[in-house]
């Protein structure tokens, strides 16, 4: 078996894509988030913008629709200067049969210096790093069912905001688990940044027994899955699962797993809850849970935006 | 504005304590006369401690702010984010503010450059002005400082640099530049 | 033409003979075999010092791509890949466009082939029209025009009335059935289930998949005496069942490919799309299962599982590139790595790719049958004559067929074909 360099980081070590949380070290993890702490107050100014992208342009490239996450990226390299492309591929020449790869030659012509790539299938953007030449930087905005390193990134962030130290933290992943980039993701970034006790929780279909290998505790019953744990991510459950014969309904997972009030109350007294969005409410998570006083979704939103500016930053300061 | 110590003085006869008290002199009448209130902001991170003292020596109400070039330096792509460390702070309105910058270095000039694009991105200040303890020559940009306690010659082999003892005592350090 | 093969090392896995001879071929037949032949006047003599003379190699699985798929000259561009490899007989899958569902298309697919004057070529017919699954193929008439078998290439038979059926009337005609073992619905993934699968975030395919298709089909075996050949098998407990079957006299054969022999999950890297593959490559434990199954006699016959896909079809994230990987000039090769990495006797690996599958093969090659995949007296001069301590370096310069991907890109892997002598006509030469 060949062993292959991490794609995602140069012969110095240095980031020069952001493909995954998987493979970057603590030090790294940290880099990224002490860097975002500098560009939070950035949005506090009455000059929202600092020059450090200032000529690159940016080219956002999302074959699977999401007007939320691209907006933030959007607004987190407009706030660094760069100039920004927002490219509609489904209307574009890769729905009229372009390859992807031409799609990116054709774009690297137009001097693109970072693509932020959004993806139906699993491993795209690696595709896409191996090809760009050593100026071009890729960001994963989700690949499949593989990786959404930002958002990772942004709940470590947040976290960290809320709750300090990983190393003597409980969390709970509670939903979709199978299927879901930001649940793998953010198990790979707690398990780094030493988080000792991670679970996933959810039923059978939708929690694989083997995601035990990947270090978390898999739990089918949502009680023992949150009990005492000072911080629950919810995750999204998508209409298509109930067809996948998956799921018999929404209401029916809601029942066993959705989180209320009084289940809340299972977890420590002081825990936050987190979503990444959008929110289904009343399938995962009940409103009063959205809206009440230990949610920090909306921070989570304020600090994507930061996380993203520090990611954006520190690849394109790296030559590949 | 100009100088009203010209003192030349030699690298290693640098004497931080006893220039912060020519610093401090020099700048009482400036700040105590001004109608508008006098802000001082520390550049990151030799003029932070200098800037403090002031504060409490002027006797001035409220903190000192701290003000950071890391988002508007010039080399980011070449050294890239790694030097991102304090960030900046400024406790008041800079629209309309009068501004007293307060450094330990003025050499080439590029963080002062970058420096007023940064505070610039708070407001619009009434004025700027910049003191500092030592000033270096081997200017790269069209800036001047409006106070200069003393003048030394460094090669640009060197760096000169100011630090502060657990006991709170300012002392300069010449090291060969990495 | 005559020709003198001199001072070989000949190996024949059928009579055991290992020993270093001399061979003479004269119209398509060796004539003479022995220490020194005498009275003898060849045209053309080989000298094959510090070679091994085996029997011409015979891959059950090589896909030419005709008709259909074919790109300029691929027909001939594969079967001159094939010899290179020092194949002399291939069987190629229905899987076609159109299918090989039509007595005119195989036909058609024979003559061209054998006006090259390399390998022979041996048809598998479609089992179902179109591979379908629903309505039979005319078996009769498809055998007549030189199919040696019937299968569904990657297409399982999803309905099992249909399936029992297709058994039941080959089985009337003494015909084998070619199945790849993989249930329909659990088969859908693209990568071996298991962690890795999990955290790439990669479909994956479960060995139940395997296993249901395999207890699924020993248990229509029982009811109806059909001979099957089994596809590419790819797991531990896919061998074992075999094993099982094998024991209880069920008459079914079975091979395994390559990749299958060499390769696991984790060879897949950053989502090598090289290593998309169907069947996919497994965990380390099947991989150890398949080698000590193919070493033991469970398994059959060794195979390219040969499939030139274009460099665009793989230019695609994981999942959407097209499966399958060049490996005609690779498998005496990879085989002969397997050997030396394992300790298995040469006799067993030149087996598992001369006397294994023309077992497989059996009485469909009708009086072929008793000479090919063996260097005797009296039988046709299929040879490949290598130097097993040569070695070379796989990549797009050192390949001949037009498909250049394969996993195997970069190793340095053993042994060097030397010449290829197909019914008696030297059809490779390396000069």
């Amino acid at each position: 078996m060949r062993t292959q360099r991490n794609p995602q980081l140069n012969a110095n070590g240095e980031l020069i894509h952001l493909l995954s949380t998987e493979g970057l070290s603590k030090e790294m993890l940290t880099h990224i988030l002490d860097t975002a702490t500098n560009f939070v107050s950035v949005s506090d100014r009455e000059v929202k913008k600092v020059p450090l992208l200032r000529g690159k342009s940016v080219f956002n490239l999302f074959f699977e629709n999401s007007t939320r996450t691209r907006t933030t990226f959007d607004i987190a390299a407009t706030r660094l200067s760069a100039d920004v492309v927002n490219l509609d591929i489904a209307r574009s020449s890769a729905s009229k049969g372009e390859s992807l790869l031409d799609t990116i030659d054709n774009l690297s012509a137009m001097a693109a210096d970072i693509f932020v790539v959004r993806h139906n299938e699993s491993g795209a953007p690696y595709l896409i790093a191996q090809h760009v030449g050593p100026h071009v930087h890729v960001v994963n905005a989700g690949d499949g069912r593989h990786a959404h390193p930002t958002q990772a990134l942004l709940d470590m962030y947040t976290i960290r905001h809320f709750k300090g130290d990983f190393s003597n933290l409980s969390v709970a992943i509670v939903g979709d688990v199978a299927h879901s980039r930001v649940a793998r993701s953010n198990i790979h970034a707690l398990t780094t940044l030493g988080c000792p006790d991670l679970r996933v929780v959810g039923p059978k279909t939708l929690v694989p027994n083997d995601m035990a290998q990947m270090g978390v505790r898999v739990c089918n019953d949502l009680r023992s899955g949150i009990d005492g744990v000072d911080v629950v991510i919810t995750l999204r459950l998508q209409n298509e699962r109930m067809s996948g014969a998956l799921l018999p309904s929404a209401q029916e997972f809601f029942k066993s797993y959705g989180l209320t009030p009084e289940r809340l109350q299972w977890a420590k007294p002081d825990a936050i809850v987190m979503h990444p969005g959008p929110i289904n409410r009343g399938v995962e998570i009940a409103s009063s849970v959205v809206d009440g006083p230990q949610a920090v979704i909306l921070s989570q939103v304020t600090f994507g935006i930061a996380v993203r500016m520090a990611v954006m930053s520190i690849v394109a300061s790296h030559e590949g | 504005m100009t100088s009203q110590f010209d003192n030349t003085v030699q690298a290693d006869a640098l004497d931080a304590e006893g220039l912060y008290q020519q610093l401090l002199t020099a700048i009482r009448p400036l700040t105590a006369t001004a109608d508008k209130p006098v802000r001082l902001v520390g550049i990151a991170s030799g003029g932070v401690w200098l800037a403090q003292r002031l504060q409490k020596d002027l006797g001035l109400a409220g903190e000192s702010g701290v003000i950071s070039s890391s988002l508007h330096r010039d080399d980011f792509s070449k050294r890239g984010l790694s030097s991102m460390g304090v960030q900046t702070k400024l406790p008041f309105d800079v629209n309309g503010a009068t501004v007293w910058l307060i450094d330990d270095v003025l050499y080439t000039g590029r963080t002062i450059r970058a420096v007023l694009n940064e505070l610039f991105d708070y407001g619009r200040p009434a004025d700027v002005r910049l003191a500092v303890l030592v000033d270096r020559g081997q200017r790269e940009l069209p800036v001047q400082a409006d106070l200069v306690v003393a003048r030394c010659s460094v090669p640009s082999t060197q760096s000169l640099e100011l630090s502060q003892t657990d006991g709170g005592r300012l002392t300069f350090g010449i090291e060969t530049a990495g | 033409m005559k020709i003198l093969i001199q001072s070989g090392r000949v190996i024949d896995p059928t009579s055991g003979l290992e020993a270093v001879q001399d061979l003479a071929i004269a119209a398509g037949r060796i004539v003479a075999m022995g220490a020194q032949v005498k009275d003898f006047s060849p045209e053309r003599v080989i000298d094959a010092t510090d070679c091994v003379v085996a029997p011409g190699l015979v891959d059950l699985c090589t896909r030419l791509r005709e008709p259909g798929f074919e790109h300029e000259s691929m027909l001939e561009s594969e079967m001159s890949a094939a010899v290179a490899g020092g194949i002399t007989s291939l069987v190629c899958p229905p899987d076609t466009d159109p299918v090989l569902d039509e007595p005119g298309l195989v036909d058609m697919l024979k003559f061209r082939t054998k006006k090259l004057r390399q390998a022979r070529v041996f048809p598998l017919g479609a089992l179902t029209r179109g591979l379908e699954g629903e309505v039979l193929t005319e078996m009769a008439e498809l055998t007549e025009s030189g199919c040696v078998g019937f299968g569904q290439a990657d297409a399982p038979i999803q309905n099992t009335q249909v399936l029992q059926r297709t058994f039941q009337y080959a089985a009337s005609f003494g015909y084998s059935v070619w199945l790849r073992p993989q249930d329909y619905w659990l088969g859908q993934g693209v990568a071996a289930s298991g962690p890795l699968a999990t955290r790439m975030g990669l479909s994956g395919v479960p060995v139940s998949a395997e296993v249901i298709a395999l207890e699924t089909i020993f248990e229509l075996m029982r009811g109806t005496p059909a001979r099957v050949h089994l596809c590419r098998i790819s797991s531990a407990r896919g061998v074992d069942l075999v094993r099982a079957a094998k024991a209880e006299g069920l008459s079914v054969t079975c091979d395994v490919s390559v990749h299958n022999l060499h390769l696991i999950d984790v060879d897949m890297g950053y989502y090598d799309a090289r290593l998309r593959l169907q069947p996919p490559v497994r965990q380390q434990r099947d991989r150890d299962a398949l080698r000590a199954g193919l070493a033991d006699g469970t398994i059959d016959a060794l195979v390219s599982d040969h499939n030139p896909v274009e460099a665009d079809a793989k230019n695609l994230p994981f999942a959407q590139a097209e499966p399958g990987a060049t490996a005609v000039e690779l498998l005496l090769s990879l085989a002969l790595k397997w050997g030396r990495e394992d300790q298995v006797p040469l006799q067993r690996v030149i087996a598992v790719l001369t006397q294994g599958p023309v077992k497989v093969l059996g009485q469909s090659l009708g009086s072929l049958q008793a000479s090919l995949g063996q260097i005797t007296l009296g039988g046709v001069a299929d040879i490949c004559v290598y130097k097993p301590d040569a070695a070379w370096v796989v990549g797009a310069d050192t390949l001949r067929s037009q498909g250049k991907h394969t996993p195997f890109a970069g190793y340095e892997l053993p042994a060097k074909v030397a010449t290829t002598i197909a019914g008696g006509y030297i059809a490779f030469d390396a000069g």
